[in-house]
Order: C-alpha cells, then structure tokens, then sequence
C-alpha cells in the first residue's frame, strides 16, 4: 500500500503563488493539498507535522521591505505558536529531521536562504551562508529563462529533468555566498542544482540577460546535502500548462508544461518513502 | 530615547540601487559623480536596550552575508556629499511598520521605527583634485532626483565637515500637534460673498448655488427640529459641510455627466441632452441587453464600485478603471500606488466580493525627453514617468495580482496633469451560500464595521481637490501611498470571512472615505449612526470632520449582522486585521454621525444623496480647421519606417512591460510580450482565471487623444473600435465583450478661467454620441465607467490642459483558450493579409505628427462594416486558420507589418497596390494612414481556401507572403521596391527610445 501523501502550501502576510503552487500538487496527484494561512500554525490549528511536502511559494512577504523574506524570516524564528512551548521554527526543523521534504520558489526560496535552512551545510539550519541580493539591473523583472540542471546533484526534485524553461519574476535574485569556500563547497557537493543557462541548457552563463539577475556562477537554485531541501528563484508552478509558454502559438509543445515534473518527483519519492 | 540603525553594503557587493541613481544624476541630470552608495536608516523610537539594538540590527533589518550595520553612529565615510532623504511627520512609511513588527517579535516590545535612506555620493576630481561636485549640485541631485519635498525631508552634508563616530542626531518626524478634537459651527446665513469664501478656503469646491441650497436646508422648520433633539442648532457643523462637499463632488457625483445640456451642433440645430449618462452611455447598455434577451450576460452595471457580467454558470467576472491623476502630479509614486490599490477594492468591493485577477495600466505623459522649462510646482515628465511606473509596480506586483495589459501614450499636454488609468478584474462565485453574489442588502441593525488600515491625515479633500485643476495651494495632505501588504492582508481575511457568509455587504474606502462608503451602503438600509470616536487612529489629534472624509488607503467597510459579529472580528484577530465596529444601519432616514457622546452630523439620507440640483450647461460645436501639411512623399521610405518605429507612442514598451510581474496566478496565455524571442508587442491579453478549465477571458483597450484635436466623436468611435479590434485580434468573440468608460477631460464648463468650456463640452457631447452609436452597432455593452474632468493646470497665467481622453477598456469570454493568435508571423511562405479598407485618413496620425501637423481627414469607424469583418475572422480564428492576427493602428499598416515581421523573426515581402484601398495615390499615405479596423492577418497555404470562404463580402485582399530571411520588402504604387529593410534593424529603431 503506498504512503498517502499530504502537501501543505503555506500563504499569508504577502505570499500570493500558492493557488498555482497548490494545483501543481493536484496535477502531480499529492493524495491532499491544503493552502494554510500562516495564521493558523501560529494559532495552532494547523500543524506542519500533520503533512509531508512542504511549499513556500513566491510573493512578497510583508513587503520584502526589510530585504526580501526577511520580516517572513524573523516571524518564523522568533514568533511563538499559540497554546504550545514552540516557536513555528521548532516545526520546521522537525520537519527537516524527518526527511520531508520543502520546496521554496522565488520569495520561498529567499526565505529558506534567510531562514538559513538552505544550503543548510553540516545540518546547520538556522546560519545564514549565502543570500538573495537586489539584481544588478535594479530593477524587477519577469522574463523566461533557460536552466541547466546539475544531474549529479542529490537534489529530489531535479532528478531526470536534463534542462528546464521557467519564467523569472523578482527583484532581488542575485545569489551570493558569505564567501569563496562556501561557493568552492556548493559546487563539490552538488547543491547548485540549477544555473541560469544558454538555450541549449548546457552551460551556466552570467550573460544577462540569460542571467537575469547577475547571479554568481548562474545559480538560480540550490539544494541542502540531503536534497530534500530546495529553493530556487524560477517558477516551476508558473509553467504547468503548454499555453503558459511564451511560444505555445508557434511551436510545437508537449501538453503538460515543465515546471510540473518538480511536483512529480516530490511525489514519487514520497510515496516510495516511509514516516 | 530614540536611536538610529544604519545598514550599508559590505565592501566589494555590488549597490544596485546606488548605481541606477548614479545612471539618472549623470543621465537626466547631467551631473557628473563618480559613485553613489545607499545607505538604509531605521530611526528608532522606543526603549531598547543597546543588546536589543544589536540583535535587532543584526536580524531582520541586516542581512549578514552582505551588509554590515552601524549603531548610533555613522556608517558612511570618504565622500564628498551624503543627502539623507526621510518622510515627513504622518508621511505613510510602509518599511517602519514593518521593522517595528518585526522588532516587537524579537524583543516583544512596541516600538515605533521611522525610515530614511542615504545617498552617499563621491564627486569626479580634475587632475588638481579640486572638488568639482559643488553644494548646488547636490541640492539639485536632492530637490530633482531623490526627494520630494512635499512628502520628504532631505539633510545636506558636507563631506569635509563629517564626523563618523558621531554621526546623525535621530530625526524622529513624530505627528505633532494637540489632541484637541473639537467640531466647530459655521453660519451659513451670510452674504453670497461670505458663502463664496467659505467654499474656496475649505477646498469644498462647492459652486455658489450649492452653496445657496445648503444655506436654505438650514432654514428648513422640520430639519431644524429634529437636529434640536440631537443638540445641533441652526449652524451647520464642519463635518456637514464637509461630508456634503465630499458627497457632492464632481468626483463622487458626476455632475457634468448629469447634467441637463442644451447641446448646439454649430449647423443650427439644438439639442436638449437630459443626462449624457443617461441618454449615451447607461442607453446603450440597456438596448443591448434587451436585445440579448434571455442570453443576457450583464448581471450588474452602472449601480455598484464596478461592472459584474457572467463568466459561466457557476463565476462572474468584476471589472473596473479609475483613474488618479492629480495625486500622481504632485507625488507620483505614492500617487501611482494609490491608485492601483485603490481600484483593486472596488472590484474586491463590488458585490459580495471578488478575488482579484488581473490588472491593467494606460499612462497618458508629456514626453520623457521634455528639454523646455518647467511651469511651477510641475515635476519632469521623466521623474513622472519613473515614479507612476514604479509606485504601479509595487502596487500591482506586491498585491499578486498580474499587470496583463496596459499601453503608454505621449504628449506635451499631459506636462500639467498625467494620467494614470488603473483597471483591475476580480472572479467571484455566481452564489455563495445559496444565495447570489452580484447583489448588495443591508438590514437596519445590522452592524457598520471597518477594516484595514488606520485613518490618518493623509487624503483629507482627495475628492474635491480632484475636482479641481492644479493650482498653487493644492493640499499636501491629498497625497498618499498606498500599502499593498495592508491590504493584501486584509483581502486574504475578507475572502475567508466572505466564504464563511461572516458579512451581508461590503464596499471599499475610497473618495470621500467613511463619508463615502458609509453613506453610500446606508442608502440601502435607510440611515445609519455611527460614532467617529471608536475609529482606530494612526495618530492623535485629527478632528472628527478629518475622520469622516479622511481617505487613508486599505480600508473596506462591511455590514455585519450582530450575531456574527463576534466570529468576524476573532477571524480578523487572528489574520492579524484591524476591525472595529463604529455603529450600526438605521432605517430612519437620517445620517447620524457622532464624535462620543455628540452629534456631530445629522443629515437627512434624501438630502445628502439627492438634494443637489440638475446642473444647466451649455454646449457649442465648431469643427475646427487645421492646415493641410505640405510635404511630398520622401523618397526613403525605409527612413521613414524607421523614424515611425522610433515615434514614443509607437515603439516599444517592454523594459516597462517586463517591471511588471504579467504571470502571477499561472494563468497566463497570451503575454504582452510575444514572437520569437518574446519581444513582440500583443495586441492583448489572454488569461485563464481558473486553472482547471480552458475557459479564459481577454483583456484589451483602446485610446487615441490626438484625433480630439480634430473631432473628439472620432477619437471616442476610434478608441473604442481598437480597444474591440485588438480584443478580436487574440479571439474574442464580438458577441462576449463588455465594454469600460473612462473619459478624462479639462474643464468642460465656461467660466472665466475657461472661456471655451462650451466647445470643451462639445466635445464631451460628441465622445458620448459616439459612444452610443459604436457601442450599439458592435452589441458591446458598457458595464462601468468613470470620469475625470478637471485636468488642467493652472497656475498665473500658464494654463495647460490634456486633450481631450477617453479610455476605453474591453474585457471578454473566450470558450477555448487553446484557440488564441497572436501577432508575430510563424512560418515562411505563408500567406499575408490585410482585413478592411484603407482610406486617406491621416488627420491627427502619427506620420502627420511627425511633420508637425495634425490636418483634418481624422479616421473614422464604419461600424456596420467593421462588426461583418469582426465575425467571420472570429469563425476563422476559432477554426484554427489564422496563422497571426495583428491590428492597425498608430503608424497605420506599416508598422504593423514591420512589428509582424521582427516579432516573428522573419520576412515579408508585399506589394502596396493588391492593399485594398480608396482615395489613396502615395505609397507614404498608404503605409501610415490610421483608418480604423483593420488586420494583417498571416495564413498557412493550406488554410487559404478556407479562409478566403468564410470572409468572402468583406474588404480583404492577399498582399504578399512570409519569407525566412529578415527583411521587410516592399513593393510601392508604381510597381517598384520602395522599402528593403533588414527586420533587425526596423527592431532596433523601435526598441530604442524607451529601453531605459
């Protein structure tokens, strides 16, 4: 009998992705998917335990006027949840312990790098170690770019996927790290799971506007040493569909859209696993 | 005790934001420096200690990997001129409410945090290492660039004279001032001379008439014993008049649009008018319905905050424009935001509540290249451009809601008021809880509760100082900025409390604020009493009149019934949204506002609504005559198509269209941006609202202001037939459009600052026939609409006014997403078309313009015509036969075929004599005539028959074929190859002008 597998996509206080990020659940068959306001882990009266997948869709959390996702970051570390002894930080790393698994896109992602749970290194999940900065254009932009993925990378979500065309929609998507070894370590392990690319999604590029942001080596995503941590600045849920392409009136285009193998792969390897 | 933490890069990372400054002190104002870097400052004011300080520097308001912070100290060192620019006092300071939610999350104390930010700026030295960057140029770089003096503060310093260690003294702009609330009388039994008075020194912008009926209500024995009972004498209170002046506004009440216009037509003949809204907009609608009868797809238009038709069986669409012009004169960031949301609440406000699902921007500026001096109190049409582009970015991207649609249009008129349209749509259910969603009820005894933001000073007279122009003493406090997050926040709680039935009513605070909203849902109970006293405030010492109209953004207000009241107001506890009960709906008839204990307005709900008087006005048509260009046709076309691609109202709007996040909510179909490399320009937008279905929904507009110039009948017929035609160039179907109005005018009543107010109005008349006629031939009926009718500057003797503007926004079903075109040419050999006739019609054109000229022969629309072209084409899209499908309109046919061409990467090659055409005999005027509803249409070879069949009887003709190498050929009158252009390079021209 496999696993029955539950999806939490978590929204409130600015988050606005989570309906697309929940129907790219549906579409990849999670046995339940439940948009949760931030409110109700703070009140208690959702908790992440109950769940195996947990989304940090994109938005804008409070404003991402302290830089981006991180007001989101600090409610998440300091704010205490109601009625028990935790904070809703507590939930997160026993989520993390448990082998769950969390995807995090754009304003998710930025969170997770802020909350310090990615890269995560030597399990350490609350040091920040690279960040999310304003992109060298200054500005916000929305264009759709081409992905390399690393098929060496642990990263679940990645896995068989060999390039990826996704739009970008953000002002602050510039990665960079605290330092060379920390960018040395990403590389030797294989947690740049994926870098902005040419169009043959072969080579990592800093040629904007193929990288979009200046990013340091191209890297749009990156996942912790398990890979079951992953965060990155494209949008897989905004590509589900052919006609969300921006080329779907002249070419020729499988009907289901790219982003969605990520959701697929979550679920194929949750359902496989064992909690 | 307060404190200051300043946050700057670390050495070596890069200071995006300094650096795009830097690019505009040394691009617009050319000012040379050699760097600038920023330098964020949170001012803070409460009682921490110096470890709270650090945890709080180092936490949420630093990032670690990248920035470094300084406490009480200065963080900036080695420069020549450091500007510090902060808000000042009640300012809107959306990132200090933030940092001090965040620090009373970390250090569980309430604080208050005030916000500022450094540009830190290093000067070019010559050789002898003079300093060339003089304190004149900084205070330029600060009053031009950085700060806007009417909502900021800025601080100069001199490098030479900094001291690190000390620092900055915190500037707390805490709002100063007596906490005296009182409510002061004012007798309105005096001269006219004395009423005038009263009127101007208070912004009422009551006319003298008005004026006279106040005075007599007061005289009224009935109202005068009632108003006894309550404590409230003969003397009309300030919050009265205020609350009166709100509701009878030009902006609230559209006086212009209703009033009785004795309309002559310059050939002799007068014409009554009862109403232009009546008789030309609100008509038309109701024919069109009648004649749709059972198939009848309008559900509510015209009676609530915005139109609401049907979008299948089980949702209905919301829809609706506004503008916000004046602010966005004065403040345009904070205007901008303002503006777009606040137009989000009036579909979130319409009904029983709609999620909100797309918005779309149209900016009518002077030119950003504008070289000549500027009149007073007006900003650069570059900083205007920037800051609207921007304050609609934060407002549309940070609320979720996708930007699918929008358009920029040039000219120098738009230097005294721009134009900001902001439009937004929303999808409700068609019923919740049983019961449908599109209707409005509320009981007496239900509960009046408000919810969102706090109310503060800020857009005090926004609806009366709108019905004005611009003028010297333009109030400081009718600029606001707007906070998405607030509402977003409120928005995500209102639609959990909408689906658990927790509320009867709901509409939004917009102009005129309570007064407003208040007094507008009381109409549907009969009355209300409500006390001022329980609103929660941003800050002490506003009077009970400055409650009442203050329009303080983020504020929805409801009817609750009393046995709900508790679950909506612990939801709203938990969702972390302000809610308060001020008082509850009557059926007494009356509009009781109390402060406390007092009465401080007790109007009767007949005379606040309807006790103002049919405006009489005159209307007087004379064609105006301009002179015919005189220039022959040039003999490089090639140029010329260039110097067309380049023209600001033609060329390309991407680095703008690509600010704006156009995909959020996934459902996104058809971009504004399209073609081979996604650099094509749309002709509208397609979305798919839900994304388990195909059905999705077509989002368009038209506007065309410069062929006012020669008859605002045919700028009105023209805008609406692009906004239908690019609706129809994606495949909407003609029979599943609805139509929005917007028209912004100057100042349509003569008086002596208007001495043409009658041919002004005129015009308005002839938009509004036009309307009418257009509307009713195409069955596209108008849902919702606004109108804006004071955009004139004046101040001394300099007055400028906007041409005459309608915007006219089409929104439409469309069965099968998966059938949609758009405009860039998909395979070579495939077969080119143009759809309608081209007539010489080159008045008020952008080829005339070019030449300085705006001649006579202004394009008109041949609806009938047109509507027998629009179906068959719609069959044809639907059937999968069109290859692209790409409107005519500013820069005529020639554009479009270039536009097609480069989006798709590839060629054409055409001959202008197979173009369909009448009175025509230059190759130029063929090219850039604007005759209206038109297409180029590609099809493959293998559809051509088919095609052909279903448009035979209309005007088309097959002109030439798609070639694979990049060039755009074409083939003059005379038989010979008068355009040979590489596509790259006609991109190019048409990319340039606005890639900044």
């Amino acid at each position: 009998m496999p696993q029955r597998i539950r999806a939490i996509v978590i929204t409130g206080n600015g988050t606005n992705c989570e309906m697309e990020m929940a129907h790219a659940c549906k579409l990849a068959r999670f046995d339940e998917v439940e948009i949760v306001h931030i409110s109700d882990l703070l009140y208690g009266t959702e908790q992440l335990d109950d769940y195996h997948f947990l989304n940090l869709p994109g938005g804008f959390l409070d404003g991402d006027d302290l830089g981006s996702a991180k007001a989101g970051a600090n409610r998440i570390l300091h704010a205490a949840v109601a009625g028990r002894e935790e904070r809703l930080y507590d939930q997160f790393a026993r989520f993390i312990a448990a082998g769950k698994l969390i995807l995090g896109v754009c304003n998710g992602f930025q969170l997770l790098v802020k909350l310090g749970m990615l890269p995560g290194l030597d399990g350490h999940y609350d040091q920040q170690t690279v960040t999310l900065t304003f992109n060298d254009s200054g500005r916000f932009e929305d264009r759709w770019v081409y992905l390399r993925v690393d098929p060496g990378s642990p990263c679940i979500f990645t896995k068989g996927i060999s390039g990826l065309y996704l739009p970008v929609r953000h002002g602050e998507g510039k990665f960079v790290t605290l330092d060379e070894k920390i960018l040395e370590r990403l590389h030797r392990e294989g947690l740049i799971a994926v870098q902005y690319s040419d169009e043959n999604c072969r080579e990592a590029t800093l040629e904007y506007p193929a990288n979009p942001n200046g990013a340091v080596d191209g890297i749009a995503g990156i996942c912790n040493e398990t890979g079951r941590i992953f965060g990155l600045m494209p949008h897989p849920e905004a590509y589900l569909h052919r006609t969300n392409h921006p080329r779907w009136t002249r070419e020729e285009l499988p009907e289901e859209g790219m982003g969605l193998a990520l959701f697929r792969n979550a679920a194929a390897f949750l359902r496989s696993a064992n909690f | 005790m307060a404190n200051r933490i300043e946050i700057g890069f670390r050495q070596g990372i890069r200071d995006a934001l300094g650096e795009k400054i830097k690019k505009r002190i040394i691009g617009h104002l050319r000012i040379h420096v050699d760097s600038v870097r920023t330098v964020e400052v949170y001012t803070i004011d409460g009682d921490l200690t110096p470890g709270e300080l650090e945890k709080a520097a180092r936490g949420p308001l630093s990032d670690p990997v990248i920035q470094e912070f300084a406490i009480d100290r200065g963080m900036a060192c080695g420069f020549d001129w450091l500007i510090e620019v902060g808000f000042r006092p009640g300012v809107t300071d959306n990132v200090g409410k933030t940092a001090a939610e965040a620090i009373a999350i970390l250090t569980g104390k309430p604080v208050r945090v005030y916000t500022s930010r450094q540009y830190v700026i290093g000067g070019i030295r010559d050789r002898c290492a003079l300093d060339l960057l003089t304190r004149a140029d900084a205070e330029r770089i600060a009053s031009e660039l950085l700060a806007n003096e009417l909502i900021q503060r800025c601080e100069i310093i001199d490098g030479h004279t900094w001291d690190p260690a000390r620092g900055m003294k915190p500037h707390v702009p805490r709002v100063m001032g007596e906490d005296r609330p009182r409510t002061e009388e004012i007798d309105l039994d005096c001269p006219e001379e004395a009423l005038i008075r009263i009127s101007q020194e208070r912004v009422l912008a009551l006319s003298i008439e008005e004026m006279r009926i106040l005075r007599d209500y007061l005289k009224n024995e009935t109202v005068l014993a009632r108003r006894k009972e309550v404590g409230l004498g003969a003397r009309i209170t300030d919050a009265e008049l205020e609350c009166l002046a709100q509701t009878w506004s030009e902006h609230c009440k559209h006086k212009i649009f209703n009033a009785r216009i004795a309309y002559d037509d310059g050939e002799g003949h007068i014409r009554e008018i009862d109403s232009l809204f009546d008789t030309c907009i609100k008509r038309s609608t109701r024919e069109i319905r009648e004649r749709m009868g059972a198939g009848d797809w309008c559900l509510s238009v015209f009676s609530d905050n915005a139109g609401i038709i049907r979008f299948n069986d089980d949702w209905n669409l919301v829809f609706k424009v506004e503008t916000h012009n004046s602010p966005s004169a004065l403040d345009p960031y904070g205007g901008a935001l303002t503006g777009i949301v606040g137009v989000n609440r009036d579909p979130f406000g319409c009904g029983k509540g709609a999620k909100l699902i797309f918005n779309t921007d149209v900016f009518c500026f002077a030119p950003p290249d504008y070289a000549k001096p500027l009149p007073k109190r007006i900003l650069h049409p570059r900083r205007i451009y920037e800051g609207v582009r921007e304050g609609v970015e934060h407002g549309g991207n940070k609320s979720g809601i996708p930007t699918v649609n929008g358009c920029l249009v040039f000219d120098e008129r738009y230097l005294g008021k721009p134009l900001v349209y902001c439009g937004t749509g929303g999808i409700m259910p068609a019923r919740l809880n049983g019961a449908p969603t599109h209707t409005k009820e509320i009981l007496p005894g239900d509960l009046v509760v408000m919810t969102g933001g706090r109310i503060g000073k800020d857009g005090i007279h926004g609806a009366t100082f709108s019905s004005e122009e611009l003028h010297e003493g333009s109030p400081v406090t009718a600029v606001q900025i707007g906070d998405p997050i607030t509402q977003k926040k409120m928005t995500d709680f209102l639609l959990v409390a909408r689906d658990r039935g927790l509320y009867r009513t709901i509409t939004d605070n917009g102009a005129g604020g309570l007064s407003s909203s208040v007094g507008e849902t009381a109409r549907l109970s009969g009355g209300c009493e409500i006390d001022l006293k329980k609103s929660p405030l941003k800050y002490p010492g506003l009077n009970p009149w400055e409650i009442l109209i203050s329009e303080s953004q983020e504020r929805m207000t409801l009817a609750v019934t009393p046995e709900k009241i508790d679950r909506f107001l612990s939801l709203a506890r938990k969702m972390d949204v302000e809610a308060t009960v001020l008082g509850h709906y009557t059926d007494s008839g009356w509009f009781h506002i109390r402060y406390g204990e007092e009465t401080v307005v007790l109007i009767e709900m007949s005379f606040l609504h309807d006790g103002l008087p049919q405006m009489s006005l005159r209307a007087a048509w004379t064609p105006p005559r301009h002179a015919e260009p005189d220039f022959s046709e040039p003999d490089d076309l090639g140029g010329a198509m260039k110097e067309m691609l380049s023209r600001l109202n033609i060329c390309s709007k991407e680095s703008v269209v690509r600010q704006y996040d156009h995909e959020v909510q996934g459902g996104s179909v058809v971009k504004p941006v399209t073609g081979v490399v996604n650099d094509g320009p749309s002709d509208a937008a397609v979305i798919r609202p839900l994304l388990d279905t195909f059905e999705g929904i077509v989002v368009a507009n038209g506007i065309c202001p410069r062929y006012s110039d020669i008859d605002a009948y045919h700028m009105a017929a023209c805008a609406i037939d692009e906004a239908v035609r690019n609706a129809i160039a994606v495949g909407a179907p003609l029979n599943r459009l609805a139509g929005l109005d917007n028209f912004c005018w100057c100042d349509p009543v003569r008086s002596e600052k208007t001495p043409d107010g009658e041919y002004k109005l005129a015009q308005l008349v002839r938009a509004n026939m036009a309307l009418y006629d257009v509307t009713t031939a195409y069955g596209v009926p108008c849902i919702s609409g606004k109108d804006s009718m004071k955009n004139d500057y004046q101040i001394g003797a300099v007055r400028i006014s906007i041409p005459p503007t309608l915007l006219f926004s089409t929104l439409g079903r469309m069965e099968d997403v998966r059938k949609a075109v758009t405009m860039d040419v998909k395979k070579a050999g495939d077969l080119v078309y143009v759809l309608g006739k081209t007539f010489r019609e080159l008045g008020g054109s952008e080829w005339y313009a070019l030449h300085g000229a705006v001649g006579n022969s202004v394009p008109k629309v041949h609806a009938k015509t047109a509507k027998a072209l629009y179906e068959p084409l719609h069959r044809a899209i639907r059937a999968g036969l069109v290859a692209s499908c790409h409107d005519c309109s500013d820069g005529g046919l020639g554009v479009t075929l270039a536009e097609t061409a480069f989006a798709g990467g590839l060629g054409l090659e055409v001959d202008l004599k197979n173009i369909p055409a009448e009175g025509i005999g230059r190759n130029d005027e063929l090219l850039f005539s604007e005759s209206q509803s038109r297409f180029v249409v590609t099809v493959s070879p293998g559809s051509r028959e088919a095609f052909e069949a279903l448009l035979t009887g209309c005007t088309f003709a097959r002109i030439g074929t798609v070639i694979p190498e990049g060039v755009l050929r074409i083939d003059g009158l005379g038989g010979q190859r008068i355009i040979e252009e590489d596509t790259r390079a006609l991109k190019a021209a048409w990319q340039k002008p606005l890639a900044f």
